[in-house]
This record gives structure tokens, sequence and C-alpha cells, in this order.
């Protein structure tokens, strides 16, 4: 029998306790979803008993719950006991500072250009990074604790300030929401958490970088983000994952709460690992974010640029309660080979006055499939709800295809809502005049994506838009040939 | 410089280019005159790399390397320029980054260092000055909701940066008025050297008489069917295409 198993028939014999962890010595579960690998990962973690119980309501509600089959990507059935549901770098000591992070586990970071101590001296970026499932280190705590703001894992956010995460946990998206958000609330791992308090803009970036390593390991975070009245907060989401076969699978879950006169800028650069040239391995990209503006003038905004994922299905989406609240969102999804992306957003004006704003530019290159599908809904109460919606595609070669699903439901007269959409080619003609200009096709095809997408990429911070732009030439690649 | 010897090129396999024959020296303006569907542009578009065309026989040689091996590109970076007729649009660049990594790209080609932004923002102040183009111009999208004129005017701009060996000009006349043709043509001749030369396609004879040519060739259904010097401009202006045209088909000496 292996330790896991000894482990697992530990746990499931005996009750429940606290500070079992100590005993473990193993870093992940074993393979396969019941209910005893959902006690163990919260017995793994320390958790409260709370935290278990909402673990279990989610695990339960999932169990009735069947995969949804509506959007317009096509997989093979994906078997939910062949997944590794936790899996931990072999860490253990508290940290205290970066120096002691596993030497390996900063040689992967520098691979993926993200050093941690130079981001630190340079950037001033907080960086809170997520590898498989467990926060490694988390930087800049102390500064920003000075000023009150939280920001560190979700497993401390549980432990230190579980007042808050009762608070607002579940409250954008219930564990009940959907398969993949039950899924994550059965399973979530880590993730991030911040609270920014009343009146407190937030010096610096808020960087989250994640990363699957381990084979087989699906990656379940959790990030909770609550900015009090009249606060400002800016949040980066990058994401990678190293080449590998089997297809893994990343099914995240993302709240944000904006208080009244509070702002919320998401950023995400998703790069995880696409499957290679003939459509094998690559992540399964199944996420959910949601955004509530609570309060009058808040706003959320979602900046997203997708290049990695063999399937991407997301749809940030803001929820307009506050009246004058205003919702954005901003997309690039690049899909190249066999990708496909099914992503878009909703936005539900629920408020009086309430704005929102939806730019959207799909490419796709290779035979993949990407698709457009988003929501504009106008509640009754939503007087003068304005939105506006952009949605462009450009296809590279003729074999891709770019699909556009706009829903709009309008319940009140007063409303404003409209919609643009277009469809074009990277033309022979401006590669050649690239070429004739010096430079070569490749340059010439990412210059024109990032003309393309440049009214996206100004929404991201400037560090951020420069690693995009490189990312969509390196994603492009080989696209024309 | 530029040595055509025989050129011949299809597309869609269609011949357009029958034997062509033509040699550019340093310091030289040659023009390209010719009847619409004569072959002038595909000429242009051959040289430049353009591979909707088949090349199917014969040689050319610029600077002492076979042309006709090198990729679009590395043309560009060897030193051949071709100013479009129909210049494209890409939507979200500005002609101000364009031309940096385009200008950079070809410095790095010929081992120059590449310009700081500094250094690249005082090369566009002077350069734009010589075509008289509106430096607000070039912070928009390129040739985005340019007009006919700014267009051509931002071809000779950006002809201007690169410093080419041999420039193309393909029918930068059309769609000027004589104001812009003008600043085009008064552009092009001061950025004339002994060491740069220059291939002026161009339907009309009124662009030489900004640029004056050393040398004319009437291009007729593939061929050069007659060469001489600037005043055979003003001979074909005065008489019409029809007489070169029916001298061919008589297959007499022209």
């Amino acid at each position: 029998m292996s330790d896991s198993t000894k482990i697992l028939e530990e746990i499931t014999g005996s009750d429940y306790k606290y500070g079992f962890e100590t005993k473990i010595e193993n870093e992940s579960a074993p393979k396969g979803l019941s209910e005893e690998i959902v006690r163990f990962i919260s017995a793994k973690k320390n958790e409260p008993e709370w935290m278990l119980e909402w673990r279990l309501k989610a695990y339960k509600h999932w169990l009735t719950l069947t995969e949804p089959k509506w959007q317009n990507v096509s997989y093979p059935a994906i078997n939910y006991q062949d997944i590794i549901y936790y899996s931990a770098p072999k860490q253990k000591a508290k940290l205290n500072s970066l120096d002691e992070v596993d030497p390996e586990l900063r040689d992967t970071f520098k691979k993926l250009g993200i050093s941690l101590d130079e981001q630190k001296r340079l950037t001033g970026v907080a960086v809170d990074a997520v590898i498989d499932s467990v926060s490694v280190t988390t930087t800049y705590k102390e500064k920003l604790g000075e000023l009150g703001i939280i920001f560190c894992s979700m497993s401390e956010a549980i432990k230190d300030h579980p007042e808050l995460v009762k608070k607002y946990l579940g409250t954008v998206v219930p564990v009940t929401d959907n398969y993949f958000a039950a899924l994550n609330s059965a399973v979530f791992s880590d993730g991030s958490f911040c609270y920014i308090p009343e009146g407190v803009r937030c010096p610096m970036e808020l960087s989250t970088y994640f990363r699957i390593n381990a084979a087989n390991t699906g990656q379940f975070e959790r990030t909770l983000i609550v900015a009090e009245k009249g606060s400002y907060v800016s949040y980066l989401e990058g994401c990678t994952a190293p080449m590998r076969d089997e297809n893994q699978l990343h099914a995240a879950v993302v709240e944000l709460i904006s208080m009244e006169k509070a702002e919320i800028k998401y950023s995400t650069v998703q790069n995880w690992y696409p499957g290679d040239k003939n459509g094998k391995g690559g992540i399964y990209n199944f996420v959910t974010k949601r955004g509530i503006c609570m309060g009058d003038y808040s706003k959320i905004s979602w900046t997203q640029v997708e290049t990695g994922s063999a399937i991407t299905w997301k749809y940030p989406s803001v929820i307009l309660k506050g009246d004058n609240s205003t919702g954005e969102f901003y997309s690039v999804a690049v899909t190249n080979n066999y990708q496909q992306a099914d992503t878009g957003t909703k936005m539900i004006h629920i408020g009086k006055n309430t704005k929102s704003r939806i730019v959207s530019k799909g490419i796709s290159a290779g035979k993949s499939q990407n698709s457009y599908r988003g929501l504009v809904e106008v509640m009754k109460r939503a007087d003068n709800a304005r939105n506006f919606s952009q949605c462009d595609s450009l296809l590279m070669g003729d074999q891709c295809g770019a699909h556009t699903f706009p829903y709009i439901e309008v319940k009140n007269n007063s409303a404003t809502v409209e919609h643009e959409a277009t469809t074009s080619k990277i033309g022979e003609d401006q590669i050649f005049y690239c070429n004739q200009r010096g430079l070569d096709t490749e340059q010439a095809v990412a210059m024109i994506v990032n003309g393309y997408c440049k009214e996206v990429l100004n929404q991201l911070p400037m560090e951020f838009a420069v690693e995009a732009q490189k990312l969509l030439a390196i994603s492009l690649e080989g696209s024309v040939g | 410089m530029l040595k055509i010897k025989n050129l011949r090129a299809n597309i869609d396999g269609k011949e357009i280019l029958k034997g062509i024959n033509l040699e550019v020296k340093p310091g030289e303006v040659h023009a390209i005159m010719g009847p619409n569907g004569s072959g002038k542009s595909t000429l242009a578009s051959v040289l430049a790399g353009r591979d909707e065309y088949e090349v199917t026989g014969g040689t050319v040689e610029f600077a002492g390397k076979d042309l006709l091996e090198m990729a679009p590109e590395e043309r560009a970076r060897e030193g051949i320029f071709l100013a479009f007729q129909y210049p494209v649009e890409i939507p979200g660049v500005s002609t101000t980054n364009f031309l940096k990594t385009a200008v950079n790209e070809i410095r790095q080609h010929r081992g120059l260092e590449p310009l700081d932004a500094v250094a690249f923002l005082n090369l566009m102040k002077e350069k734009s000055k010589l075509v008289e183009i509106d430096q607000s111009l070039l912070k928009r999208s390129l040739n985005e909701g340019f007009s006919g004129g700014e267009k051509k005017r931002n071809e000779i701009f950006q002809m201007a940066m690169l410093e080419p060996k041999l420039s193309i000009l393909d029918e930068t006349d059309s769609g000027l008025d004589i104001d812009a043709l003008r600043i085009v043509a008064n552009g092009v001749t001061k950025l004339k050297s002994r060491e740069n030369a220059t291939i002026v396609v161009t339907h009309y004879q009124r662009l030489l008489n900004y640029i004056v040519p050393d040398f004319v060739h009437v291009l007729y259904n593939g061929k050069i069917v007659k060469s001489g010097g600037k005043e055979l401009a003003l001979e074909l202006e005065e008489k019409g295409y029809d007489w070169i045209k029916s001298a061919v088909k008589e297959g007499s000496e022209i």
C-alpha cells in the first residue's frame, strides 16, 4: 500500500483533526475525486471546520451537475477520476524572505522571465506566486500592510482573516453557480486574496503568477478581491504551464467586489500550454470570473490577453448593481493550430445609469476555432443603461474559424445598446508592404496583429503590455507561410 | 548597380514580362513609361519580390548579387525601395513605430547600431521637412484615413528615412494634384545623389518635368521597345502611345 493511500485511510478512518498536516510526508493527493479527497485537501491545508463544510457542500452539489456542453468547443470526455486534485511543491518551513525559496523553483521563475527578486527590485510589483497549488511566497506584504491592504494567499486568508473570507467567498460566484465553479469550490488548493480598505489607493500593481508544474494535476485556484468604498486596485494575473502530452485541467474562480466609488482593474495574460502543432496535450482552461459593482459609482474593468490553452472557456463578467457603476471588458484571444476558444463576457445592468463597454479582438490561425460569446442584459430597474460592444475577428489562413454569439436582453426602454462587429483577414498586401520595408514576415504579422489589438493592449499596465506583445508574436509563429 | 537581362515573368500563367533588358548605374534616373497594361507595375513588383509573380526566365543582378534569389525583406535591406502605387493601411500601427522597426532592421543589416528614440526622432524631424509632411500625420496609424496625396508623400518620406540605393517609384504621380506632385517630386530630387539611383514608373510625362530623367524607356507588351533621353518623354506626351503600338504591330524598328 502506498503512503498516500495509507494516509488517506487514516484520514477517512478518523475524524478530521487540526494539525494533522505535520504527519503527512507526501506532497500530492492520489488521483481521483471523492469526499475523502476533499477532506484530505482541507486537512492538508489545516483549514477550519467551516471551510471544510463549505467545500463539502460544493462537492455534493457538483455531484448533481453534468458538464456543460453548450459552448462551441469540442474535446474528449474528461475523466475526473484521473486527475490529481492536490499537489504541493516540496516546501515545508514558512518563508520569511525570497532567499528561502527553493533555488530550483526560483530557476523556474527565471525561465518565465519573472525573477521575483528582480521584479521586486525593478518594478515594485508585489507578486504572489502560485506553483501548482500552493502559494510559494508573497512579496511586499509588509509594505502593503502599512496601508491596511491585505494581499496574501487564500490559505493564509482563511487562517488569518476568516471573517472576511466567510463574508465574501462565494458571494459573487456561488458554489452552485456552474459545474466548474462547484468543482473549484470543492477542491481549490490556493489562490490569492486581496482586500483594499476604505479610501486606499493601492500604490502598486498586485500580481500573481500561476503555473502548473506537475503532471496530471489540475490547478484550481481561487481569487477573491474586495475593494472597499473609494479604494482602487490594479491586479495582474499571469499564467504559464510547461509542455505535456496529456491534457491538464485548470478550473479557476475569480470573484471581485467593488464597493461605492471603488475601482478594480483586473488584467490577465494567459499563456497556458496550448498543445502541440497536432493538437496533442495542452491545458483545458475552464474558468469562472465575475465581479460585482456593489456600490454606486463603482467600476470593474477586465482586460485579458488569452494566447495559451488547448481550450479556453471563460466569460469575465460584471454585475452592475450600484447606480452609475461601470463595467468594462477588453479582450484579445488568439488561437492557433488546434486551439479552441469560447470566450466573452456578461454585463448585467441592474442599477440606474450603468455603463458597460466591451471590446473583443479575436485572432484565429491554423486550424483553430475562436468564438466570442457575450451577454448584455438590461434589467427592468436599470434606467438609462448604456452598452457599447465591439467584436472584431481577424483570420489568418483559410482553415480557421471565427464566430460571434452576441446575446442582448433588454427589459428597460431607456437603454442604449450598440453592437459593432467586423471580420477581416491579414492581407498579403500588408505583409508584402512590411517586407518591402525590411521586415520579415514574422515581424510583419506581429506588427499587424499588435496594431489590431492596440485598443486592448493599451489597457494593460506597461510591463505587461510588452510581455503581451511578445506573446502574441510567439503564439502566431509559423502561422503565415 | 542594377542589371536586368532578358527578364520574363508570369502571373496566373499569363506572361506579362517578355524579356526585359535594362541597366541602371549609380546616380542615374530612369523613367519607364508605357500605356496601361504594358507591364510597368509588374516590373516594379518583380524587382521588389512580390510572390504572386513567377519569374520564368532571365537574371537580375543588384550590387553584384543575384536579386531573384533574395526574399523581399532581404532586397529591402540590401537597398531596394518601392514606393507603392497603392500604399496599404495598417490600423493601430503608427508610421513612427513602423519606420523605427524598418530603419533599425536595415541598419542592423548594414552593421550599424540601432538608433535610440532621440536619434530616431531627430532623423524623422529632418526628413519630414524634405517632403513637407506634417509630423502629426506620422503619429497616426500607417496610411489609415490618409488622403491620396498624404499616402504618396508618406511613401517618399519613408524613402528618405530608409536611404535606399535604388528607389522604384510606381506611378507615384497618380492621384496627386499639381501642388502635391511638385512637393513629392522635389523630395525625390533632393534625395538624389551620386550613389543612389531612381526608376520612375509613370504613365504621364508631367512628373518628369520635376524629376528629370537621364533615360526614358517605353515599355509595351512586356518589352522595352524604345529607349532615349528625356526628350522621348516629351515626344510621347505630344504623340501619345498609339504610334508605338502600331509600329510594334507592324514589327518595324521604332
